[in-house]
């Protein structure tokens, strides 16, 4: 039931290898190029209390390889966590991203550093496209110094604020009460820029989101509500979590769109008129049908709510990364052995920075007191035994 | 309907209206007088004009001027973008402000009393609270979440429950307790300056009561420490510890006990989180007797963690047991004679400073 795109997956795939543009004959050095190049979505958006965004995506070689390398390196860091965590590296909770890339990818070409993102656990690759190094993403994940929270935070608690990333939330559908609040300040500050608040189809049900999308609508928020439907709230279907499952239509007067969350394309375009509306008519409403390959965390195997030909066949058909491969091989704007290259360099840089991960130390014990107010007025705090350790906060 | 058209009016001017307080602003020599209602407006009026991050947000606070007129004229002094109206949704607007002080303003949140506070807790305590620990101080979250607190008069279970025991349990908050006007004034400044989130539990019973203000409190830039208890009345015979609604029950209980030739120390603890130890050990260093007294359930409560603290940092120093007077352990009833049963009464604090200082036997506990 929930998988219903898979029947139309062929005329997708022959969409793909008709390129609309006149391809180049000749080769252009590849990293660079910036030549306008027009391709049509998988699918056309479907709205709800508005106009749909054209299907027709304007991009460039430059853009598609960075799409490509981007999600690459995406993918790979998440694999190489999967096997740190088996290796008891990483311990706690682990949500892998792998198989959404494209979103991440797709929003942060439509939007700027202004703008401000802010989702739940999943969070990695959201990090990494705001601007986070793999180094910061493992040394945190391992809860070492040069982690991003500098091993306070742990896989659910990545920040960026310098790059208006916010989190990286353990609380299911916090963040978009929180991402509403984002908007009201950058509508306070007359900032022009607004909000990406993401959460997860299990998320969707949630009462406060609808309190927070109340107060946007009402008071005109630049706030963009982003579902990352993978169709799967931990082990629990959409159709057994939600009576309507269409998300995108749930802000009742609020507009929304239904995008192809593999489709990066899609998603940079659906992120650009989002953003656009948003800046004149307040909150919006994006839905991103994608998929996720891993269980819901590391402890979930993610077979048993879902069988192996689905995640298998999500893969053949669907992969954001194999989908950018196509259009670069399609438009001749890089070779097979180029791509494999790209991937081999991402491979290395993931490893490199796993070994320096390793490196860094944990944080040392005083640490278990810093940060627990920014200003601490010389108030004390204990340890277990606190006869034994206690500390004044700075 | 009204609120369109004015809403259309207060679009364009922002008026600078004196609030009604101006009048005691003459600095004359002779003693001023301010309620716990005008000191709290002031201070909101005073640092909403200081910083334009400041902003305030809750049920009725706008055209509304106030459930409890606190924030009366303030709509109309500073408009509709920081003078909020919300929905009567908690959770989302509690979540909403949290989100603006990740941005860097100043959000003044009013719950309508702190029972309603429980429907926006994890905000307050995940969102808010934790958020500078866990980014390791990428993420301050200067927030002050303000409203009445604890017992009004007759409003039964729901709607008298005192939370500061459980907010000032959590690390990451900073908790505080107001009784007075200069507190009132002095802590709700600190507390809007302050970097951290703040938890300011008001009491709806002290709203109306006058207490007198010297120059110093009502100038703008008078400001009190935050974590620093103040002795309202020295004493060498026993500690009373108290606080917001307690204290003024204390400072009765000290001069009935007074006529006994009991002296009492009270202490006024002004901040649940971080809590004064200093200031209490070293008054029941002097007094050596101690009495909590606290309007929550006593179960887990203030009291228990002064117990706890004059224990392991004052034991031999202790020449009675200490003595702990809450609220009962039931749900707030509605009958007049039970409520008067369930809330610390000012006899109540006399009898057990009595019975610290084995002027009493204390009655075999009750089945």
């Amino acid at each position: 039931m929930a998988l219903s795109y898979l029947r139309s997956s062929s005329s997708r795939s022959a969409n793909l290898l008709r390129p609309l543009s006149s391809a180049a004959s000749l080769r252009r050095p590849i990293s660079t190029d910036t030549t306008p190049i027009t391709i049509e979505t998988s699918v056309p958006f479907t709205s709800h209390q508005c106009e749909a965004p054209s299907r027709s995506v304007e991009t460039n070689p430059s853009e598609l390889l960075t799409f490509f390398r981007d999600m690459a390196l995406m993918r790979r860091m998440e694999i190489a966590a999967d096997s740190l965590y088996k290796a008891k590296l990483i311990r706690g909770f682990c949500h892998l991203y792998d198989g959404q890339e494209a979103v991440a990818v797709g929003m942060e070409a439509a939007i700027t550093k202004k703008d401000c993102i802010i989702t739940a656990y999943r969070d990695h690759c959201t990090f990494v496209g705001r601007g986070g190094t793999l180094l910061e993403v493992f040394a945190e994940l391992m809860g070492r110094q040069a982690g991003c929270s500098k091993g306070k935070g742990g896989s659910m608690h990545f920040y960026k604020k310098d790059s208006n990333f916010y989190g990286g939330h353990g609380i299911v559908g916090a963040q978009v009460p929180l991402g509403c609040g984002l908007a009201f300040a950058q509508k306070y500050s007359k900032d022009e820029s607004v909000t990406f608040a993401l959460y997860g189809d299990g998320a969707a049900n949630q009462g406060q989101l609808f309190e927070a999308l109340n107060i946007s609508a009402l008071w005109d928020l630049p706030a963009i509500l982003v579902c990352e439907n993978n169709h799967y709230g931990m082990g629990t279907a959409e159709w057994r979590a939600a009576k309507s499952p269409a998300y995108y239509k749930r802000g009742d007067y609020v507009p929304g769109l239904k995008v192809d969350g593999m489709d990066a394309l899609a998603v940079k375009q659906a992120c650009k008129f989002a953003k656009e509306h948003a800046l004149k008519n307040g909150p919006i409403i994006l839905e991103m049908d994608t998929y996720r390959y891993h269980g819901h965390s590391m402890s979930d195997p993610g077979s048993t709510y879902r069988t192996r030909d689905e995640i298998s066949g999500v893969r053949q058909e669907r992969d954001p990364i194999e989908r950018v491969r196509k259009l670069i091989l399609s438009h001749d704007l890089a070779t097979e052995k180029e791509l494999k290259d790209i991937e081999k360099e991402v491979r290395k840089e993931v490893d490199d920075a796993i070994a320096q991960a390793k490196e860094s130390p944990m944080p040392e014990p005083s640490e278990l007191f810093s940060n627990v107010y920014a200003k601490g007025l010389g108030a004390e705090s204990f340890g277990a035994d606190r006869k034994e350790l206690r500390a004044t906060l700075a | 309907m009204l609120g369109v058209v004015r809403k259309k009016m207060l679009g364009q001017s922002l008026l600078k209206i004196r609030p009604a307080v101006s009048v005691l602003r003459s600095y004359s020599s002779s003693a001023k007088h301010m309620t716990v209602r005008d000191a709290l407006n002031s201070a909101l009026d005073e640092e909403m004009s200081a910083d334009q991050k400041v902003f305030l947000m809750g049920e009725e606070v706008g055209e509304y001027q106030g459930a409890y007129k606190i924030s009366k004229g303030l709509l109309e002094k500073y408009g509709p973008e920081r003078v909020l109206d919300t929905p009567i949704t908690e959770a989302g607007f509690a979540g909403i402000a949290v989100g603006a002080a990740y941005h860097g303003l100043k959000p003044v949140v009013e719950f309508m009393t702190f029972n309603f506070s429980m429907q926006a807790i994890d905000h307050i305590i995940n969102s808010a609270a934790k958020s500078n620990y866990m980014s390791a101080g990428q993420m301050s979250v200067p927030i002050v979440f303000r409203g009445p607190n604890g017992a009004a008069a007759g409003v039964g279970a729901q709607h008298s429950q005192c939370y500061a025991a459980w907010y000032a349990s959590c690390p990451g908050l900073k908790v505080l307790t107001p009784y007075s006007s200069e507190d009132a004034r002095g802590l709700l400044k600190a507390a809007i300056r302050d970097p951290d989130p703040v938890v300011f539990l008001e009491n709806e019973l002290l709203y109306g009561e006058s207490f007198s203000v010297s120059d110093e409190v009502l100038d703008s830039s008078f400001c009190l420490p935050i974590g620093k208890a103040k002795i309202e009345r020295v004493g060498r015979d026993v500690t009373i510890t108290a606080f917001s609604k307690m204290v003024g029950h204390a400072l009765k209980a000290a001069e009935i006990l007074e006529k006994d030739g009991i002296d009492a120390e009270v202490i006024n603890l002004r901040s649940i989180r971080p809590l004064d130890r200093s200031t209490i050990n070293a008054s029941v260093r002097k007094t050596n007797r101690l009495i909590t007294a606290e309007e929550g359930f006593p179960q887990h409560g203030v009291g228990a963690e002064i117990c706890a603290s004059v224990v392991e940092e004052s034991f031999a120093y202790l020449d009675a047991p200490v003595e702990r007077i809450a609220g009962a352990d039931v749900p707030m009833p509605y009958a007049a004679n039970l409520e008067r049963l369930a809330v610390p009464q000012v006899e109540d604090i006399v009898r057990a400073a009595k019975r610290a200082c084995y002027r009493s036997v204390p009655l075999a506990a009750a089945a």
